[in-house]
């Protein structure tokens, strides 16, 4: 009989330890009211997250600045819509036809240049539609419709609008073919669909660099103007939305076309990956790139 | 199956080298989805207890509700929750979009008609009569209440259970309202979700592994306090 009392004293102190692990857990703060004014928004592309370029510059931004910065890594498109609800402070974004539409509705402002990667055609290593070679890009899709796999984003990001900009380019409607498949996915995941798969699919270089190692999937297509990949640093308009927190915005598009900053995207990925993923290309013009 | 075993070895090496980043994304995977469960259980177990031993119209209704709750999808919840919390939606002047707080609030709204199903069956399935002698014998309402929900806590702990493993097993609701920020909102899940896109199947199946082994610390705690005591 003398062993109950030991079994419920047993049981007490489990009980006891897991008053204290919930107790323990929930006593942490989870956020401090201090840094609320110093909150910064930054609504970007999933590209820029997935090549870890921002995983770099983020803390040297936040260090110099004191700001917090909460990354909202989405497809361009994503972040333009955030960006005009006002949700969001500053945009890294890479879609330039909707980034023009976006300023003329006064949606943002000092659209800065920051710099530029190129898209590249990858798919299947034997390349049964024979895209190798092609002259332009549009070419080299027109050979891959009907008969071939191919994966796109489908997600309105950067990398989409440019992928129907191609398609438009080429003549072609993909929409509702079978061999043509949207993912819906950020460009990494993509990426693994269409090794999976073995489609193709158009990717930026940045991505496709870091991912390469698992994917068996090799560029076909690259060195074509059409396919210049542009990223802009957008402020969101303070005017329109007056909870924006205007001088975060300003410090942070300042910051990404700082010279500091800009070496640091010049040599982004070379230990790496042998080459940069980004050129840097802050005061320089649009219609100079790529050359 | 070379992959799962790379991802297996990383899994410890990431434990045994107490790898910071990894640690604190554990942390506050389980911060955030405790936190969500205890309100859970508080709203729950409450609500669940009120309806199972009301009767009121329009109460078949209000339960079929409770259950459809059940099978909320977390990313209707991060939908929702997301736009009420915008900065120039109605919740926007709290300020805690893209917090952990946002993926607590998510995640109890998840959990809480889970935990209320639950109750609610488990209520419903003590003796009828066990009620009016509880009464017959003196004890206030308050010591009725009391007594039926010991009564029941064997399935209540079932509710615990269902409750936490439904969200921090959950991804759609907190890579939306949380915005998976390093260091600050990212969870095992959400963090999962972004070293598979960045190509890391390593890294991201040494994350699931340690929140399948999370998962089931937890559970196997609960388990033995609930299986402690079989019901005579």
């Amino acid at each position: 009989m003398k062993l109950k009392p030991l079994k419920s004293v047993f049981r007490q102190r489990v009980f006891l330890a897991l008053l204290f692990l919930i107790a323990g857990l929930v006593a942490v703060p989870t956020a401090s009211a201090a840094q609320k004014q110093k909150n910064l928004i930054l609504a970007t592309t999933t590209s820029t997250q997935d090549t870890g370029l921002l995983d770099k510059l983020i803390p040297m931004f936040e260090k110099k600045t004191g700001y917090f910065v909460k990354t909202i890594a989405v497809g361009s498109g994503q972040a333009m819509a955030m960006g005009q609800k006002g949700e969001a402070d500053v945009l890294l974004v890479h879609s330039p036809d909707a980034e023009k539409k976006f300023m003329e509705g006064q949606y943002g402002i000092n659209r800065r240049l920051v710099m530029h990667n190129d898209f590249v055609i990858v798919g299947p290593p034997a390349d049964p539609a024979g895209i190798k070679g092609s002259k332009t890009t549009p070419e080299a899709f027109k050979k891959i419709a009907g008969g071939f796999l191919f994966i796109s984003r489908g997600d309105n990001s950067g990398t989409h609008a440019k992928e129907k900009a191609i398609w438009k380019a080429a003549g072609i409607n993909p929409e509702g073919g079978k061999w043509y498949q949207q993912t819906g996915l950020g460009m990494g995941q993509t990426l693994n669909v269409a090794a999976e798969k073995k489609g193709y699919t158009l990717t930026d270089r940045g991505t496709w660099l870091s991912l390469q190692k698992n994917l068996g999937l090799p560029i076909l297509m690259q060195g074509d103007p059409i396919l210049l990949n542009i990223y802009h640093a957008i402020e969101v308009n303070h005017a329109k939305w007056p909870k924006v927190n205007a001088a975060g915005a300003k410090a942070f598009a300042d910051f990404m076309v700082s010279a500091q900053t800009q070496k640091v995207i010049k040599t982004f990925g070379v230990d790496k990956y042998g080459s940069p993923l980004f050129f840097p290309d802050a005061g320089k013009r649009v219609e100079d790139l790529g050359k | 199956m070379e992959l799962i075993l790379q991802g297996f070895l990383k899994a410890i090496e990431l434990l045994v080298s107490l790898d910071p980043e990894v640690l604190g994304i554990t942390l506050l995977s389980l911060r955030v989805s405790g936190t969500a469960t205890l309100i859970s259980l508080f709203l729950g177990i409450s609500t669940g207890t009120a309806v199972a031993l009301t009767r009121f119209p329009g109460r078949k209704f209000v339960v079929s509700l409770i259950n459809t709750g059940m099978g909320l999808p977390p990313v209707v919840v991060g939908l929702f929750v997301t736009i009420f919390l915008w900065r120039n939606g109605p919740f926007g002047f709290l300020e805690i979009l893209y917090t952990p707080m946002a993926i607590i609030l998510a995640q109890a709204v998840i959990a809480t008609p889970i935990v209320t199903g639950i109750t609610l069956a488990a209520m419903q399935n003590l003796p009828p009569n066990l009620r009016l002698q509880i009464l017959a014998l003196g004890a206030t309402r308050m010591q009725m209440l009391w007594l039926l929900i010991r009564e029941a806590r064997l399935p209540l702990l079932a509710a615990v259970m269902a409750g936490f493993g439904g969200v921090i097993s959950e991804v759609g609701a907190s890579i939306m309202v949380g915005g998976n920020i390093k260091g600050y909102s990212r969870v095992l899940t959400t963090a999962t979700v972004m070293e598979t896109g960045r190509g890391n199947f390593d890294t991201a199946i040494a994350l699931s592994i340690i929140l399948l082994f999370l998962a089931y610390m937890i559970n196997y705690l609960l388990t033995r306090i609930q299986q402690r005591e079989r019901p005579r």
